[in-house]
């Protein structure tokens, strides 16, 4: 059973619309145990874009290379593969808040405390808010596009979203401010750049090694044998690791 | 139009720590026993394989096995004046979902309640006066003493493999343990964890202040161990995905690892996955429950009926269908009558962050749920109040969970979020940040409860339960007063710098806090103040019994597992040796 089906089961959500063979299960007498039964996470498949459109890659390439800069530390958002890992993440559960509560009403006064509130799913605030900063970029810079201003300018630009001084046009609270949109793209920028790399970003787990993190081994006993000593093995990630690949010692 | 089943001597709701306990107890006597479960069956090997379990993004993340809000959720509101509206994301805690529920992602830290925890009211009344607690706190004394329950707290960590350091076995003090615990009858199954290099720097600092370290006890287990009822745990192998995540070592005590499968050799035992169960039904005559109604995934209707029902759930789930059945008298905080939904309460976290140098390696991904060391010196009553106007306490504890980098990358006050800068101060802090923490009580209010939303519905149609709560002056008062002592704690342990975070109202649904929701079908002695005797049987169905958090008067300044666990065998307990014997009794005489 392809993995997208058995998430369909397993949230028990889908009921209803049609008659799905995901009836309740019963099980009585053993261990409901298969052999080599497991659920894999999504490969994020390079090539392509599955919800992104070329100008919104564009912007957000140009976006993601601001909020991670290259440097001596790591490669750029960008190189990372951060604008991978948004797009597969919008083509999936999480773009379309599939698995949150989204029945109406939805309050036109939210409390700070009340969390989500805004009937637009992940991938309409990327739609709408990239549409919004591009009609702000061509309005205010003489019909540019937010890639083709100069890095300083994205850069003020972006401290301008993230503080609320820039309104782009049309964003209006509770559905979606300006700062609501750039707290949204820096929040998945770097869940990419810090999740595994099977998402589609964190390239090489660059961000791993920026920082020491050493991954999922999954067994850190020697640590514990040795604590405050400085670790120095290298990542491994849910893929392993490129010196695992055939290659000579 | 529902199907109706053929009837069974016992219908469990929910297939997680209490459920699984109840079902394999009762079929081991050979009832006939059916657990229905809302979410799917979850195994180690198919659902928490080591090649698939450390993935930080899917499951701390996204939330992957936890309770999916588009099947349910609740709604919240800081106040009576408030609108109330539906969590539409989990945040601030994280229910499970499918066998094992929240036993299956839990953290594993496994406490005994103090003895004055049971009698909080009688004795804060007893020692500081009666008029020591506020006229709005509504706090009660459990109908069970702590010494009543200490066989089955022995039994629950015996099956659980609690990994710790007894400080009171039988009245005689321990060295190494906690000497404020109550009496023990016997030492923890298995020995603490190592200490990292963080839980060797508090433990010294805590000492040279007087105070009392001593290892957190924990369900991820340091040793081999088996359990009475046969099953064997491996030892802990400091992974860093413990909370949030199911274990594939089996290392850490769940149903998975502990329960089921002992559970699923009983031929008389049948578990009902993807089935939810929307009513607890009852007899004609009103005065009994006859079985539940549920739901499959494709929206067919069942009606299982029973001669017990046992609610199992998570705790507000619990309240919800007991609320969505009628079961009880739904509480009114402006009339104060009724019960269903009275006294929940939650818990008050907070502490203080250290900043040290970059020759101090505390190496946080070698981390496990439950490593930590802690102090219980301002936890319960183990410290003189009377000056202090506050009710409660918090246990200080510093913990090396996990170093997960999307969620655990510290940098310094003042750091922007994004950019070279935020870049350089995370690649220099990581690894080199430590909490001192603390988990505090939360009491009980007249107007902090649980009743149903009247505006937003699930899936199927039932009212949304909805969360009238807010942190309040006396456990932010608490709660201030014992991270002070946290900072005084850090400070000798030597950081070039701290960051001190009091906790501060209003609640927020967003930031993880803690899922440790108790209270609203309390325990009491008399019906007036609870929903279930101390039995945990209900006052309204004698053939209906409660598990769970919910049972909780006012929650402690300690994680509830091991209470509600102790609670179940306790509730066991009386279900084999006296309501079995004349089925139908109330066991405790309204």
């Amino acid at each position: 059973m392809p993995v997208s089906s058995r998430r369909q089961l397993l949230s028990a959500t889908a009921l209803v619309a049609f008659s799905a063979p995901a009836l309740g299960r019963s099980i009585t007498g053993r261990m409901p145990w298969k052999p080599n039964e497991a659920y894999p996470p999504e490969l994020a498949r390079p090539g392509g874009w599955y919800f992104l459109n070329p100008a919104e890659v564009a912007t957000l390439e140009a976006i993601t290379s601001r909020l991670i800069p290259a440097d001596d530390l790591s490669p750029s958002g960008k190189d990372a593969g951060c604008v991978v890992f948004i797009d597969r993440q919008l083509a999936g559960p999480y773009g379309t808040y599939e698995w949150l509560y989204m029945q109406p009403p939805f309050s036109d006064n939210p409390l700070p405390t009340q969390g989500i509130q805004s009937p637009l799913t992940p991938q309409q605030q990327y739609r709408l808010g990239l549409a919004a900063l591009a009609t702000h970029c061509r309005d205010s810079f003489g019909g540019k596009t937010f890639e083709q201003l100069a890095e300083a300018d994205q850069v003020k630009l972006l401290q301008g979203m993230e503080k609320g001084e820039v309104k782009l046009p049309g964003l209006n609270a509770p559905r979606q401010t300006t700062t609501m949109l750039f707290n949204l793209i820096l929040q998945n920028t770097m869940e990419g750049f810090f999740a595994d790399p099977v998402y589609g970003g964190n390239k090489d787990m660059c961000s791993w090694k920026m920082i020491g993190f050493p991954g999922v081994r999954y067994d850190f006993r020697d640590v514990l044998d040795n604590p405050g000593k400085p670790y120095t093995k290298p990542p491994v990630s849910i893929m392993g690791r490129p010196d695992w690949n055939g290659k000579p010692a | 139009m529902s199907t109706r089943l053929p009837k069974k001597d016992v219908v469990v709701v929910g297939l997680g720590w209490t459920g699984s306990i109840m079902a394999y107890e009762l079929s081991k006597m050979g009832l006939d026993v059916v657990a229905i479960e809302r979410g799917p069956w979850r195994d180690t090997a198919s659902d928490y394989n080591i090649a698939t379990a450390p993935d930080e993004l899917r499951y701390a993340v996204r939330q992957d096995i936890f309770l999916r809000p588009a099947q349910t959720t609740d709604t919240a509101r800081n106040s009576m004046s408030q609108t109330a509206l539906p969590i539409r994301k989990f945040g601030s805690y994280l229910p499970g979902n499918g066998v094992g529920g929240a036993g299956v992602h839990w953290n594993g830290h496994s406490w005994r309640f103090f003895p004055s925890d049971f009698n909080l009211r009688s004795h804060y009344e007893e020692r500081y006066g009666k008029n020591f607690i506020p006229d709005d706190m509504t706090i009660q004394d459990y109908p069970v003493t702590y010494d009543e329950l200490e066989p089955h707290y022995d039994f629950f960590e015996k099956v659980m493999g609690i990994s710790g350091k007894a400080g009171n076995i039988k009245g005689v003090i321990q060295d190494g343990g906690n000497p404020f615990e109550g009496w023990r009858s016997d030492e923890y199954p298995t020995k603490p964890l190592k200490p990292n290099l963080a839980q060797i720097k508090f433990e010294k600092a805590a000492k040279e202040l007087g105070l009392h370290p001593f290892p957190l006890p924990s369900a991820n287990i340091s040793e081999a161990y088996t359990n009475p009822y046969g099953l064997r745990l491996a030892p802990c192998t400091y992974c860093g995905f413990c909370e949030w995540f199911g274990c594939a070592n089996y290392s850490k005590s769940s149903p998975q690892t502990c329960v089921l499968p002992a559970l699923m050799r009983h031929t008389n035992f049948e578990a009902r996955t993807l089935c939810e169960v929307t009513r607890i039904n009852k007899t004609r005559d009103g005065k009994m429950a006859s079985g539940v109604t549920y739901v499959d995934a494709a929206g067919r209707e069942f009606e299982q009926p029973a001669d017990i029902v046992l609610v199992c759930a998570y705790a507000t789930f619990n309240v919800r269908l007991l609320m969505l059945s009628q079961l009880g008298t739904q509480y009114d905080p402006v009339s104060n009558t009724g019960t269903l939904g009275r006294n929940y309460a939650y818990q008050t976290n907070a502490g203080v962050l250290g900043y040290f140098d970059k020759d101090t390696h505390f190496n946080p991904f070698a981390g496990a749920g439950s490593q930590g060391m802690m102090a219980d010196d301002y936890n319960g009553d183990n410290f003189d109040h009377a000056e202090l106007g506050f009710v409660g306490g918090a246990n200080i504890n510093c913990n090396t969970p996990h170093g997960r980098p999307i969620s655990a990358r510290p940098t310094p006050p003042g750091t922007p979020r994004w950019g070279s800068e935020w870049k350089k101060a995370t690649a220099e802090t990581y690894g080199h940040t430590q909490s001192v923490g603390t988990q505090g009580s939360s009491m009980s209010y007249r107007d902090v409860y649980l009743d149903l939303d009247p505006t937003y519905k699930d899936r199927l149609g039932n009212p949304l339960m909805r969360m009238t709560f807010d942190f309040k002056e006396n456990d932010l008062k608490m709660s201030r007063f014992v991270v002070d002592r946290c900072e005084e704690i850090m400070k000798n342990m030597g950081p070039q710098r701290m960051v001190k975070t009091y906790k501060r109202g209003p609640w927020n649904v967003v930031p993880y806090q803690t899922t440790h929701n108790t209270g609203g079908a309390v325990m009491s002695s008399t019906p007036d103040k609870g929903v279930v005797n101390r039995y945990g049987q209900h006052w309204d169905a004698p053939n209906v019994f409660v598990t769970g958090a919910c049972l909780f008067p006012q929650n402690a300044g300690y994680n509830p597992t091991n209470t509600v666990g102790a609670l179940t065998y306790w509730t066991l307990d009386a279900i084999k040796n006296q309501y079995l014997k004349n089925a139908g009794q109330a066991l405790v005489q309204a």
